[in-house]
């Protein structure tokens, strides 16, 4: 059974429960790195990678520093700090470390520092009281999800860029927005499938 | 009533973790310090920093770091000019020659009445949305322009208009080579190409000679009169059509005049001039007198081979 659970714990912080189109978390890069499939791709793989690494951070923090204080109303000030001081971290050591995936991701590191959709899965993390591997599932499960939301996106703006007939006031973001509503809508259909 | 310890343990607390992230901060960027050439910041300066990508590097950042790894032609910067390309050789400490002017120009002249197409196409108006349907194109050359305007429409000066064959017409005085419209291109008709230049190739099909005749009535027929035709040897075969050798060409028109389908073209109507055109029509004519003494010679020397011996004379016998 437990297998089973994690199954749904994926599914549903994936498709059920999106960061983007069902909890409205991240929309800054949503809609400023959906231009190109590409960007939109590099930008998905740094996410999963930032969420995951903070989301376990942030855990391991509030279990071993803020419960034994007795400050967990402090979370999400603390997490805001963590999670920003963790991504810069992350760059410095990966631009040591590795050139080739500095310049693969380095460019979106600075833009996930302050994003919501980081802070929001650690929060929630918490706020669901998952257990450690629980929260390690949800995410890399509700990280996938974004990117594979971002990435959609990107395809489909990439191919309302080509077409001439999209009227002249809408073109570029009103037509974006409009796309994303819909594609909200959905997404919408996913809801109900997993029960949390 | 709060505590007041809650607040005095919230502000340490929250405190600590702040130093401690600074420290690690800090530490980090001691300890993972990346030397960086000193040459990159002083390059960014110089550059328009427009960050436009028209270098082919993502920003300027990026183009001076490939400037200084030599990936990058020094005269890459469009937006910088010949200006900015002189202060980064200063940097770099190379020579950089004058910025050579360079124009677009479209290597098809299959009009909607000349060229054949295979499939009739009534879709969105971009040639990007037809190859999406039809990869190969509406016209029978896999090579030609489909005359749908994606290039007209990216075109930041204006340069470019579609005319009423369908085809579209490249202001040279206006255009400035950014290459925008090279890349909007799906088929890859488009070519950047020196000024300078005034006759150029305007075929780039890779059909067999007999496909293209039957595709195309402004396609490269592979008969290679223009070779012939070149007195100043400006033209090479590269295997399916010709190929001008910038250093060589004059742009006396021989080849213009010698091709029978069109494919050789001047440039922005340019007429070549009267003295370099004599020159070359006396080069032409050389050749071509040479060419008719040496057949001559070794026409002669072949019937002098071929023809009998003289049959002996035999003095008639007395009778």
């Amino acid at each position: 059974m437990e297998i089973t659970s994690y199954l749904q714990l994926i599914l549903w912080a994936m498709l059920v429960n999106n960061f983007l189109l069902a909890q409205f978390l991240g929309i800054c890069p949503f809609l400023g790195v959906s231009r190109k499939i590409e960007s939109a791709v590099g930008m998905s793989i740094a996410v999963v990678f930032v969420i995951t690494v903070a989301s376990v951070i942030c855990w391991l923090l509030y279990y071993s520093l803020l419960v034994p204080f007795h400050l967990g109303f402090l979370r999400t000030i603390v997490f805001i700090l963590v999670i920003a001081a963790l991504v810069q971290f992350v760059e410095m050591v990966v631009r040591k470390v590795s050139p080739g995936l500095f310049q693969a991701l380095g460019i979106y590191l600075p833009l996930i520092t302050t994003n919501c959709a980081v802070l929001g899965a650690a929060l929630l993390a918490i706020t669901k009281e998952f257990s450690f591997l629980k929260t390690l599932v949800y995410a890399v499960g509700s990280s996938v999800g974004f990117g594979l939301v971002l990435v959609l996106f990107a395809g489909i703006r990439q191919r309302l860029d080509i077409v001439p007939g999209t009227p002249r006031i809408l073109r570029g973001m009103p037509i974006a927005l409009v796309t994303a509503s819909i594609l909200a809508l959905a997404f919408l259909g996913f809801a109900g499938l997993v029960k949390m | 009533m709060i505590d007041p310890r809650i607040i005095v343990i919230s502000a340490a607390s929250l405190g600590s973790v702040g130093i401690a992230s600074a420290a690690l901060l800090a530490g980090a960027s001691k300890f993972f310090k990346v030397e960086q050439d000193p040459r990159i910041d002083d390059l960014i300066a110089i550059l328009p920093g427009a960050n436009c990508g028209g270098c082919g590097f993502p920003g300027c950042g990026g183009f001076a770091a490939a400037l200084i790894d030599g990936k990058a032609d020094v005269t890459a910067c469009i937006p910088g000019g010949s200006e900015v390309a002189q202060k980064i050789g200063a940097i770099l400490g190379q020579e950089v020659a004058d910025r050579v002017r360079a124009v677009v120009r479209l290597r098809c002249r299959g009009q909607a009445d000349t060229a054949v197409s295979r499939v009739t196409y009534a879709g969105v108006d971009s040639c990007r949305a037809l190859l999406l349907v039809s990869p190969a194109g509406a016209k029978a050359c896999p090579r030609g322009c489909e005359g749908l305007g994606d290039c007209v429409r990216i075109c930041l000066f204006g340069a470019l208009t579609m005319d009423a064959n369908g085809l579209p017409v490249i202001d040279e005085a206006k255009c400035t080579a950014c290459g925008q419209c090279v890349s909007a291109c799906p088929k890859g008709v488009l070519v950047i190409e020196p000024h300078a230049a005034t006759v150029y190739v305007g075929c780039s099909t890779d059909l067999t000679p007999k496909e293209a005749r039957q595709a195309c009535g402004a396609a490269c027929l592979a008969c290679r009169l223009c070779l012939k035709a070149c007195p100043h040897d400006a033209l090479v075969w590269d295997g399916r059509r010709p190929v001008r050798s910038d250093e060589k060409c004059v742009g006396c028109g021989l080849c213009v005049d010698a091709c029978k389908p069109g494919v050789l073209v001047y440039a922005r109507g340019a007429t070549p001039e009267p003295g370099v055109r004599a020159e070359a029509e006396r080069l032409a004519a050389e050749r071509r007198d040479a060419e008719a003494a040496r057949k001559a010679a070794a026409k002669a020397a072949a019937t002098a081979a071929a023809a009998p011996p003289p049959a002996p004379t035999i003095p008639p016998e007395p009778a």
